[in-house]
């Protein structure tokens, strides 16, 4: 059938013994190297060469298995070269790294070496810590308020923004564009505007320049309004296309039959996009759970409590995310954040599989 | 029958929805006014346009271009590449993966599938502190540096986003006639021809939407590259730049607004002129 398929043949077992060739002296370099032995060979030092050699090995190998000529297993040969890149980085940054930790958190792991395994002592240390379970307190009521007002919020402006509307194209982009900003920079923004404008601004009222964010009950109600302000534009625009998924018809049937607007909203407009509302409130749960930007460039988590759990707490407005961060980053205890990350992870699974059930079961088959 | 709105409801929901607007833009005024001010008018009167001055703003964004902490040109330099060479390296494979995931029923196939869908819940924090050790190896064992690294920071964006990727996308491909390919290749066509002749040309909307996705996760994303790349490194991302620039500058609200509106200006222009993708895709990539 090919005509050179001896000359392929050639090629592809060429390419497989030098890319093979090539993988086995860059692993040998790389054992080499990881007992700090360097190896020369005519001046050049090759341990400084074995990425590049691991690298060239492997594609050699990819190359010479595509030039394989055969009929039988050519499909097959190519579906494992187009998987593996995606598969090969999905494996090393998440995969293993999430097995690894895992098996961290019952360690003394100090984010390079492991001394012994300590069982659950990590788990315990993070639930006898006040501070911890303050934030995760913090941060269900922060799931559960945001929760609400964002999709509250959200589906009003959505039925604002299906009205007939002059400018409604302009409207939708405006409400939008506060989520194409970093929470980073949005959280500095809101800084200003908290600590410099309204501070002006009640000073000029009550004569007493109150600032939000050093109140730590407070503050945690001024994330909340940064955070609707960046999420509820998005929501909204998944609630306007759920909207414009109703029929007319249906709408129209009921005026007819002599409902008002609030009958159609409640009774058809809402069990209809049920499923949209689903999304959303996954979306918001989610994305609330795993608030962290925001958190650190408005507040950085300060915030005095003067009592929880007979202690004084200073990370008043310190959310699970960032309490993860500074355990392990800050405070250099990597084996105690670990835990703290393998319990976030398993309370954000069951929470959202939860809300996925509760939410779904309420949806209307259309 | 009547479905049209009376005037006077019209009017109060203009209205409404034009106070909205203004609630939503203001800060965006606080940036751009006080981006041009001297820290001394900004004390004064942080609302008003008082002090606001053309050659303020200009020496405001020298200072922050310049700033050592800041160094715009780089964080801005290695945004770009990061988020782009991560969109293109994402459609490609990700296309790759997701249509012979979609193309072949067999166990592992379904296997594989299942795993990038079920990783969609892993939160960050949950892998973040084994990836950087787990990088750090890597990068020590191979003799290339994975972390403080542009090619390390795309390497692990490929694979955090590889699982939403492949999600949209094999929803895409699910809906592409199988016969197309049949016919392509009884024709003679090889299945890696196939792809890219046949399926990649008609994937071009969902690339869009999916490279909407991550390009606005990835360019505004601090957690991961504050990570990897570290901020005292020389290589950092905007969002990173702004981190440790103001936290060497507390108080210089002019220079900190100055930096705020440099890194939202791209962003928005962009917006400006892909309102209608953005939108659509950040739509599409919920709902799906």
């Amino acid at each position: 059938m090919n005509k050179n398929t001896s000359g392929q043949r050639t090629v592809s077992l060429a390419c497989l013994i030098v890319g093979v060739i090539s993988l086995i002296m860059a692993l040998y370099l790389d054992f080499m190297a990881s007992k700090e032995l360097d190896i020369f060979f005519m001046g050049i030092r090759l341990s400084g060469i074995r990425g590049w050699a691991l690298i060239i090995g492997a594609l050699l190998i990819l190359i010479g298995m595509y030039k394989y000529p055969t009929d039988t297993h050519h499909r097959n040969i190519i579906n494992f070269i187009f998987l593996f890149p995606l598969l090969f980085t999905f494996v090393v940054t998440v995969i293993i790294p999430l097995i690894l930790g895992i098996g961290y958190s019952f360690t003394d792991w100090d984010g390079i070496r492991i001394n012994e395994f300590v069982g659950l002592n990590n788990y315990a240390r993070a639930i006898h810590q006040p501070a911890f379970i303050y934030s995760i307190l913090l941060t269900a009521g922060f799931v559960i308020v945001n929760m609400i007002v964002v999709n509250v919020v959200a589906f009003l402006l959505a039925l604002l923004c299906s009205s007939k509307l002059k400018g409604v194209g302009f409207f939708r982009a405006a409400y939008f564009l506060p989520n194409l900003i970093g929470g980073i920079v949005l959280g500095y923004i809101w800084q200003f505007a908290f600590s410099k404008v309204l501070v002006n601004f009640t000073a000029a009222l009550f004569n007493y320049g109150y600032s939000v964010l050093s109140d730590t009950k407070l503050a945690f109600f001024a994330i909340i309004v940064v955070y609707v302000w960046q999420y509820a534009g998005y929501i909204m625009l998944i609630y306007i296309t759920g909207l414009n998924t109703v029929p007319r018809e249906v709408i129209e049937a009921a005026a007819i039959d002599g409902a008002n607007a609030v009958d159609t909203l409640f009774r058809i407009k809402i069990p209809m996009i049920a499923s949209t509302i689903t999304i959303c409130s996954f979306l918001t749960l989610t994305n609330a759970f795993k608030m962290f930007d925001v958190n650190l460039a408005l507040t950085g988590g300060n915030g005095t409590v003067t009592d929880f759990m007979g202690s004084r707490l200073t990370n008043g407005t310190e959310m699970l995310a960032l309490n993860i961060y500074t355990t392990a980053i800050n405070q250099n205890d990597y084996s105690l954040g670990q835990a703290k990350a393998v319990m976030f992870f398993i309370i954000l699974t069951a929470v959202s599989i939860l809300q996925v059930r509760l939410t779904s079961s309420k949806e209307v088959e259309m | 029958m009547n479905t049209e709105p009376k005037t006077s409801t019209k009017v109060i929901s203009f209205i409404i929805a034009t106070c909205i607007a203004l609630y939503i833009l203001f800060p965006f005024y606080l940036v751009v006014v006080n981006a041009c001010k001297a820290p001394m008018m900004i004390t004064e009167s942080p609302v008003s346009m008082n002090g606001v001055s053309f050659s303020q703003l200009a020496s405001n964004l020298n200072d922050v271009i310049h700033n050592v902490h800041f160094q715009f040109w780089y964080a801005f330099g290695s945004s770009v590449i990061i988020t782009v060479v991560s969109l293109v390296l994402l459609a490609l494979f990700g296309g790759m993966a997701a249509w012979v995931i979609c193309r072949n029923k067999t166990v592992w196939s379904t296997l594989i599938y299942f795993t990038f869908i079920a990783s969609m819940i892993i939160p960050f924090q949950a892998v973040m502190l084994a990836l950087i050790s787990t990088f750090r190896d890597a990068g020590n064992f191979i003799g290339i540096p994975m972390l403080r690294s542009i090619p390390g920071t795309i390497f692990a964006y490929c694979g955090f986003g590889g699982a939403m990727t492949v999600f949209i996308l094999n929803g895409f491909i699910k809906g592409i006639p199988y016969e197309l390919e049949e016919a392509a290749s009884i024709d003679g066509c090889p299945p890696e021809e196939i792809f890219f002749r046949v399926i990649l040309p008609l994937l071009k909307p969902v690339i869009v939407t999916v490279s909407i996705l991550n390009g606005m996760w990835i360019w505004n994303d601090y957690l991961l590259p504050s990570l990897l790349l570290g901020s005292n490194s020389a290589v950092k991302t905007l969002p990173v730049a702004i981190q440790s620039f103001v936290g060497s500058f507390v108080t210089q609200w002019n220079l900190i607004l100055a930096a705020a509106l440099l890194t939202i200006t791209p962003m928005v222009i962009i917006f400006l002129f892909a309102q209608k993708q953005i939108i659509a895709g950040m739509v599409d990539g919920a709902i799906k």
